[in-house]
């Protein structure tokens, strides 16, 4: 047995983990995998670098921006696995929301309308609206300014972002010190089951094949340990693929419900597992099949130009000088290459390549694979751009706000 | 040298604080993470702020560290990078520093390790009093399946006890357990709980 000692944050899409560890796909290879529970990401970072744990269930663009020392103290990282695609919601408080386009389904259904009414309503609004994000280094973060941006609203200047952890969102919707949040599930689902807030985008909406958590590695710990690494990554596509069965998610959202992992109710997480939303309190639920992927269309594989396009972000915002150095190395923390080289002989369907365009695939497309049948699903962004990894600075000049 | 302590254990920060003055540091000011308290630290300007690691408010402070324009230095976490075993002892306590850019490191390790040290006393005071409860109340258990024995069989205290232990010495159970059951059947038989 190697004992692997693995950082989450409570959350449902730390499922892959738990799944792997609840449900022995991990002890089959070999592997004791411990898992932390933390409860900022400031602490998951700390004790992924300074080596207390080995893996981390960390946010992606906070992954790339470790890297490229943005964030305390810097360390080369790596992820060779994605666990999970989408997930995330915004809402907002109902005074806010009163504003936009009532009918909840449809105001969800078109972000580009509701990035355009959100816009007035701040105007409407007697002060700038408060919206917690989980993290600067996020891709709720990411996703929320492009979509702000999209209707001409400046998010470093229109509105204020304020920085909580997930779990402290619901009470300081409660207490009134923020308007409204953007956090992955269930985080959204519980204010909205008590009435504090109600939907106004989703994050499948904006990007419907966003990048979220990745495992990320200390790269040198990576390298020392390939065996081990392997072994993992073979579980946490067992565990991906049982998450992702709708026969499982009954037994997984029980899993997540408990203490030492989410702590929320069980009904609430299998909401979220079944691609149910409510929007509002009290409201119909809608079917949103993609609202949350584990191992559907090769989830897990870990694109390079998906870290490019978090790169592009960064540079759009100047939280990074873009610099081809820069460049370099946020590509390089997704590492296609390992997750080749550990699923290799498995039947897992291997894409061909390691980059493509991100935002091209308008209906269910089949790609090129090495083996095996790969059809990847729609992710387009909602305001139809299409990002060419080979061409990060044009793309990001492209953008008529930025810094 | 100011420093801030952003703690929601009232207990534990004044352990730390009372160490701090101890070692002869006076201008310390005790922060809990409610409402708007980084605005409250930006305000005190200080040079050391020591955060619980466990706090999931550490996201709020660092983004506050990263946009603030009222600080003039940055604050970084940790004093020196290179000491490895410190920032490890530092992790196992559960401390988190940070610290003004500039600042020697020299003036700044004594502080850390002395809320490693202090981190570090109040963990194991905290599992001595979960402990010392424990022992109380499974003392009281005891006391509640002797009173059984001697109301139910006539048995003197001694005698009463002497059987639970040789109970639980046969069955390779604690003494508390076999008590457990004893109120447990005995209330299930009409006992008096």
């Amino acid at each position: 047995m190697t004992t692997i000692r693995a950082a989450f944050l409570p959350l449902t899409d730390s499922a892959v983990l738990v799944a792997a560890r609840e449900k022995g796909f991990a002890e089959a290879e070999g592997i004791d995998l411990d898992l932390v529970r933390t409860t900022s990401w400031a602490t998951l970072r700390d004790r992924l670098i300074h080596g207390q744990v080995q893996a981390a269930h960390m946010l992606a663009p906070l992954a790339v921006a470790v890297t490229l020392g943005l964030s305390q103290q810097p360390a080369a990282l790596a992820a060779p696995f994605k666990l999970n695609l989408n997930g995330n919601m915004l809402v907002m408080a109902a005074d806010f929301a009163a504003a936009l386009e009532p009918d909840l389904p449809r105001r969800l259904a078109d972000p580009l309308a509701t990035a355009h009414d959100f816009a007035a309503a701040i105007g409407l609004h007697r002060r700038k609206p408060i919206i917690g994000v989980v993290h600067r280094f996020s891709s709720h973060a990411l996703t929320l300014r492009y979509w702000l941006a999209s209707a001409g609203i400046d998010p470093d200047r229109d509105v204020v972002l304020r920085v909580l952890p997930p779990s402290l969102m619901v009470e300081a919707s409660q207490l009134g010190e923020i308007d409204g949040f953007i956090a992955g599930a269930p985080w959204p689902a519980a204010a909205i089951e008590q009435g504090l807030v109600e939907a106004v985008a989703l994050g499948a909406r904006i990007w419907q094949r966003g990048v979220e958590k990745v495992l990320a590695f200390r790269n040198e710990w990576m390298e020392e340990n390939a065996n081990a690494v392997d072994r993992l990554l073979v579980a946490l596509t067992a565990a991906a693929r049982w998450s992702d069965t709708p026969a499982n998610r009954a037994e997984l959202a029980t899993l997540l419900a408990q203490p030492e992992y989410v702590d929320q109710p069980a009904e609430l997480i299998a909401r979220g597992l079944q691609g149910l939303v409510i929007p509002q309190q009290g409201a119909a639920p809608m079917e949103m099949p993609d609202f949350l992927l584990f191992d559907r269309e090769a989830t897990a594989f870990p694109w390079r130009s998906q870290a490019l396009w978090i790169y592009s972000q960064l540079a759009r915002w100047r939280q990074v000088a873009p610099n081809r150095e820069a460049e370099r190395a946020a590509a390089g923390v997704f590492r296609p290459d390992i997750y080749r080289r550990a699923l290799g002989g498995s039947d897992v369907a291997m894409p061909g390549a390691s980059m493509k365009l991100e935002g091209a695939v308008f209906n269910p497309t089949g790609v090129g694979t090495h083996r095996g049948a790969l059809t990847l699903g729609p992710d387009r962004f909602f305001d139809g751009r299409i990002f060419d990894p080979e061409q990060v600075a044009a793309y990001v000049h492209g953008f008529a706000v930025r810094r | 040298m100011r420093i801030v302590i952003v703690d929601d254990s009232g207990l534990r920060a004044s352990v730390l604080e009372e160490g701090l003055r101890e070692a002869g540091y006076y201008d310390i000011h005790v922060v809990p993470t409610r409402g708007a308290f980084v605005t409250q630290i930006e305000r005190m300007a200080p040079d050391v702020v020591l955060m619980d690691l466990g706090s999931p408010s550490r996201d709020v402070l660092e983004e506050m560290l990263f946009v603030s324009r009222a600080l003039a230095r940055p604050i970084a976490m940790f004093v020196d990078q290179s000491d490895e075993a410190m920032i490890g002892a530092a992790i196992d306590a559960g401390v988190s520093a940070y610290v003004v850019d500039g600042l020697r490191k020299e003036r700044v390790k004594p502080i850390l390790e002395l809320a490693v040290r202090r981190f570090n006393a109040f963990a194991r005071m905290q599992a001595e009093l979960d402990e010392a409860r424990t022992a109380l109340a499974d003392r009281k258990t005891i006391d509640k399946a002797k009173a059984i024995l001697m109301a139910s069989r006539g048995m003197a205290e001694p005698d009463a006890y002497a059987l639970l232990r040789s109970t639980a010495m046969n069955q390779g159970r604690r003494i508390v357990e076999v008590a457990e059951a004893l109120i447990t059947a005995s209330t299930l038989l009409g006992g008096q709980p």
